[in-house]
């Protein structure tokens, strides 16, 4: 199955790629946060809607807020070198749950977060809020609070564009690369392919572009954003064969989130800062808004 | 621990490759670093120079930059493209740890008084056959010490291949801590436990090459 067809890409093609990519990146930075990204109002008073005693007052009077995303995965939460803040689909919806405190998108205080370290932020209160690719599970709910979800995706497929595989089955026996730990990796072994943890998954997609592995999994979202940031020589292949659903994360302190945060999701979905959001973002790649996913009830 | 012990043969094989890995890279690295100590006292200038500049680069690289190396950098350059994973991951941890395996064994040659390699000598030994039949052997029974701490090293060591595509230990552990957040501290200390056995089976088996060497030297 491994295809050992030695691509010639000249190195100094490599490296001028790579520098249009960061230029192309630099490129998207300064226009996003001046044209793309959608503005959302800033609640004014907000302080005053919150009972005393919450959390949402607590952070409402004092102006900041500390937000957890990722900074690796291009439309969710990507942060480059130069940029000053994340973009994505994620850190916008933190700038809505900030808005609706009160506290404007610059009063945001951004923590890189990575899939281990985003249930021990929440416990030591490293961070207020994850937005970080978070799926909902029990064994998350367990421990800190998850409220959502936000948006739905599922597990995909990213290989060369001359590759072989097209459906599920033709993953059996090849080497298919995640980030080392994630759920995406322990699926894929479950279909008969070898996994191949890296640390990040810019890492990973290098290894699918110079041969090294036959393909990258995770959300399709993740997905189609590396796609299109190189599709002469990638593509994303089958239907999404899992359901991950994004959850706002918080820590079961303060349980009174769990309300809010579904409260303000859904006025986003209302009055349309959600689809915004969205189109500013993963909407980039080519992809609709999806339907606005229905939210778990907050337990009492 | 439920997580981990109902799907034990996972534990089980993870740590199976962390094993593979240590003793390919063990093998690998006693070779070519006892050459390299060889190398660095031997009487071509050259090749003195050349172990030294050898070591001396190497040993003030980390090893994530000689893994980013061989699994991010050469795989771009077209090198190691169709390599086996665990292939790579002894060529990383070998070169790495040979040049620490090197400085050890110098310092038990640097050990043999130098009597010994003028005896040699003098009964018209050439510069390997001293090395194979004088000197190395009574330098190696001076360093299991330093060198069972590099091994230890590297047992440990192999832990840094989870980021670069090899399900061992501690990759799996990560899986396994990914999945099961509410049962985090029970999955580590297992893992832990894994290892500390590993090492403690490695030093006891130092120890009694020790023990048993020093008993021959008297």
């Amino acid at each position: 199955m491994r295809s050992n067809k030695i691509r010639k890409t000249p190195v100094l093609g490599a490296a001028l790629l790579l520098a249009s990519l960061g230029l192309a990146a630099c490129g998207d930075a300064g226009s996003s946060s001046s044209e793309d990204a959608p503005d959302v109002e800033v609640a004014e008073d907000a302080a005053a809607e919150f009972e005393d005693g919450t959390k949402m007052k607590e952070l409402a009077e004092s102006g900041e807020i500390t937000i957890g995303v990722k900074y690796d995965q291009p439309g969710i939460g990507f942060k480059s070198a130069t940029a000053d803040m994340p973009e994505g689909f994620d850190p916008e919806m933190g700038k809505i749950l900030a808005a609706s405190l009160g506290i404007a998108a610059e009063d945001i205080t951004w923590k890189e977060t990575i899939s281990d370290n985003r249930e021990p932020f929440l416990q030591e209160g490293e961070v207020d809020l994850v937005l970080a690719s978070y799926s909902i599970t029990d064994e998350r709910r367990a421990i800190v609070g998850q409220a959502g979800p936000y948006y739905v995706t599922g597990q995909q497929l990213l290989v060369a564009a001359d590759s072989d595989i097209e459906t599920l089955d033709d993953v059996k026996g090849t080497e298919v690369c995640s980030v080392t730990g994630s759920t995406s990796l322990e699926n894929i072994e479950k279909e008969g392919a070898t996994p191949r943890g890296f640390d990040t998954y810019s890492e990973c997609v290098d290894q699918v572009a110079n041969g090294t592995v036959d393909a990258m999994t995770t959300d399709g979202a993740i997905l189609l954003g590396y796609a299109a940031e190189d599709p002469d020589n990638l593509k994303v292949v089958v239907e999404p064969f899992s359901e991950e659903r994004y959850g706002v994360g918080y820590s079961k302190d303060a349980p009174e989130m769990c309300q809010w945060i579904n409260d303000t999701i859904e006025a986003s979905y209302e009055d349309g800062t959600w689809e915004d959001a969205f189109a500013a973002t993963l909407g980039e790649a080519g992809v609709d808004a999806p339907e606005q996913p229905e939210l778990d009830p907050c337990e009492a | 621990m439920e997580p981990v012990f109902a799907d034990f043969d996972l534990y089980l094989s993870a740590f199976w490759l962390t094993i593979q890995l240590f003793f390919w890279s063990a093998l690998a690295s006693l070779a070519f670093g006892t050459l390299l100590g060889a190398l660095r006292v031997g009487p071509v200038a050259v090749m003195r120079r050349t172990a030294g500049t050898y070591v001396t680069v190497v040993r003030n690289t980390p090893l994530l930059i000689v893994f980013i190396f061989i699994f991010v950098v050469a795989p771009s350059l077209q090198w190691f493209v169709g390599t086996p994973f665990l292939v790579k991951g002894v060529i990383a941890l070998s070169l790495y740890t040979s040049a620490f395996v090197c400085e050890s064994v110098r310092s038990g040659i640097n050990a043999v008084p130098l009597g010994q390699a003028e005896a040699a000598r003098a009964i018209g030994m050439t510069f390997g056959d001293s090395m194979r039949h004088v000197i190395l052997p009574q330098s190696f029974r001076a360093v299991v010490p330093p060198l069972a701490s590099v091994l230890i090293a590297l047992l440990k060591n192999t832990s840094v291949a989870a980021a670069f595509g090899l399900l061992e230990a501690t990759a799996r552990m990560r899986g396994f801590t990914n999945a099961n957040a509410d049962v985090r501290p029970e999955i580590f200390l297992l893992f832990a436990l894994g290892y500390i056995v590993l090492v403690e089976i490695l030093s006891a088996g130092a120890w009694t090459l020790e023990r048993r060497w020093k008993v021959a030297s008297r």
